[in-house]
């Protein structure tokens, strides 16, 4: 009954990595872009919520009313105005001009909020917890989870069934052809970047209740979400939730075994899936 | 007057190698011109420089008496300048019914029902409709082809630019081809057709285009061009008898 607890609690926090991962995989299948500052991304998404809840005295969870827009106009703004500028058949470029990005808001936050870790404080539902057939399941990571299937089922949708979704694969697909059929490819970057950056809001505020955070936590938030793309497989959104599960039960089997094994245990089955499926689990894009 | 098309005096080089060279002509609206030339003589250059994918050097492009020489590709398309690729490049991850789509919702600016409405049209037209839901990637060639066309008439061109869309199929799909390139054109869709199948060409336009070393060596009357010596000559590459 613990391993089985400790399996549901795992995947239940995959939710939430894959909500970190879920803006990755966007813009890589968009623009093949690799986002390094992501996870700095995701902390900024957190600290923009703690100054909205203590500025304005709400709740955490109603801070995405004003950090969700504001992130994905910031995604828009930097895309066309920075991004936009690295692309090309090179793909250094983007790595490195994220990677100076990655540091800037890292120092950027410790400027504005020190180094001292912050919390979210989100009152009874940080301890809430439902029972259900005998597991005690915590309130806020069952509400990840859904929040995590919501998300990616919109974007899923957004790129299968609107119009919208459409001109992201036909940029995705081939965007000499896209500019020629009338599709502004700066345009619609920006716009996927905003939707990522948006589903990155979502990502920061659910880890700033869930856990303290501090501007040095980016990095590793990253690779989380990097695994999680990874083993679910490029481009396909459903297999980067799985990748998150994975990912997730991986590290609460790991400290079930041994406090101090949480991280490496889940690095160590994504280095597994890497070597027996380089293309991850359920791959859509290849090479 | 302002011409329906006019490249004025339009220099474009690579490096040594010029691909065009002072070239200028006019296109009236409704009109069909051919474009023939040896390989490497830069029709598909001229191609690019009309549609925006290349800046020219010098010289200027005109489109319903506008200046678009210095406009975006994207732009270019939805004022209904559109072509088609000799080697067909279609968006192989979707179906063709969504590349019909892309074409229709973004060049062509239509949305919802009028936008489903014209890709089916145009599926009907092109002989793709039983393929709608196929992906894109996995049609074969004269599919394709039929796929850029298709694609090109979602855009709601008023000038539609083909690229050897008749090379290599056989002789009865070229014929159905030719045939649903004279529709398009008796609809009022101003085109310019670049081809070697020359017989297939001459079924459909008014006026022909020599090019050879990016220069316009040769223009006129389609029957009376083919005969000529130079043309002879040099796009045929036979030594006429004196």
């Amino acid at each position: 009954m613990e391993w089985f607890n400790a399996l549901v609690q795992g995947a239940l926090l995959g939710g939430l990595y894959a909500l970190f991962a879920a803006g990755l995989s966007l813009i890589f299948g968009v623009m093949r872009l690799v986002n390094i500052a992501h996870g700095d991304l995701i902390v900024l998404a957190a600290y923009l919520g703690l100054s909205v809840t203590l500025a304005l005295g709400v709740h955490p969870l109603l801070a995405l009313v004003v950090v969700v827009p504001a992130m994905a106009a910031a995604g828009y703004v930097l895309q066309r105005g920075i991004l936009n500028q690295t692309l090309g058949q090179d793909l250094l470029p983007p790595l490195l001009v994220t990677f100076g990005l990655s540091v800037i808001i890292q120092n950027a936050l410790l400027e504005v909020y020190s180094a001292d870790p912050q919390k979210m404080n989100a009152g009874v539902l940080e301890t809430a917890s439902v029972s259900v057939g005998g597991l005690s399941l915590g309130v806020l990571p069952v509400l990840t989870f859904a929040v995590a299937v919501l998300v990616i089922a919109a974007l899923q949708w957004t790129f299968y069934r609107t119009a919208l979704g459409r001109a992201f694969r036909a940029v995705s697909d081939n965007q000499d052809i896209a500019q020629l059929m009338g599709l502004n490819r700066h345009h619609i970057f920006g716009l996927s970047m905003a939707l990522a950056l948006a589903v990155t809001a979502i990502a920061g505020i659910l880890l700033g209740i869930r856990t303290s955070f501090d501007p040095s936590i980016g990095g590793g938030r990253l690779i989380f979400g990097f695994e999680a793309v990874i083993i679910g497989g490029l481009g396909n959104l459903w297999g980067t939730l799985a990748g998150g599960v994975i990912l997730g039960v991986a590290q609460t089997i790991g400290a079930k075994i041994h406090p101090g094994w949480q991280l490496l245990s889940g690095h160590l089955v994504f280095l597994i899936i890497l070597a027996v499926r380089p293309n991850g689990l359920f791959p859509r894009i290849s090479g | 007057m302002s011409a329906f098309l006019r490249l004025e005096n339009v220099c474009k080089s690579f490096g040594a190698v010029t691909v065009a060279d002072d070239l200028s002509y006019d296109l009236a609206e409704g009109e069909a011109l051919g474009i023939i030339g040896p390989n490497g003589a830069g029709k598909t250059t001229m191609f690019n420089l009309i549609t925006g994918t290349l800046r020219p050097d010098s010289g200027q492009v005109y489109f319903q008496g506008k200046n678009v020489t210095g406009l975006s590709a994207a732009r270019r398309c939805r004022s209904g300048l559109v072509r088609s690729f000799q080697v067909p490049q279609p968006f192989s991850g979707m179906t063709v019914y969504e590349n019909a789509m892309i074409a229709a919702t973004q060049a062509a600016g239509l949305t919802g029902k009028p936008a489903e409405r014209l890709c089916l049209q145009v599926l009907d037209q092109t002989g793709l409709l039983d393929k709608a839901n196929t992906l894109a990637g996995s049609l074969p060639l004269l599919g394709r082809k039929r796929l850029e066309l298709t694609r090109a008439l979602c855009t709601q061109p008023r000038l539609l630019m083909l690229d050897e869309i008749a090379g290599g199929l056989t002789e009865a799909e070229c014929t159905a081809l030719v045939q649903t390139i004279r529709d398009i054109h008796a609809s009022g869709v101003t085109i310019i057709w670049i081809e070697h199948v020359v017989h297939a060409l001459l079924a459909v336009v008014d006026r022909l285009i020599v090019i050879d070393f990016g220069r316009k060596i040769a223009e006129g009357e389609p029957q009376a061009i083919m005969q000529s010596p130079e043309v002879q000559e040099i796009y045929l590459g036979i030594e006429v008898d004196a």
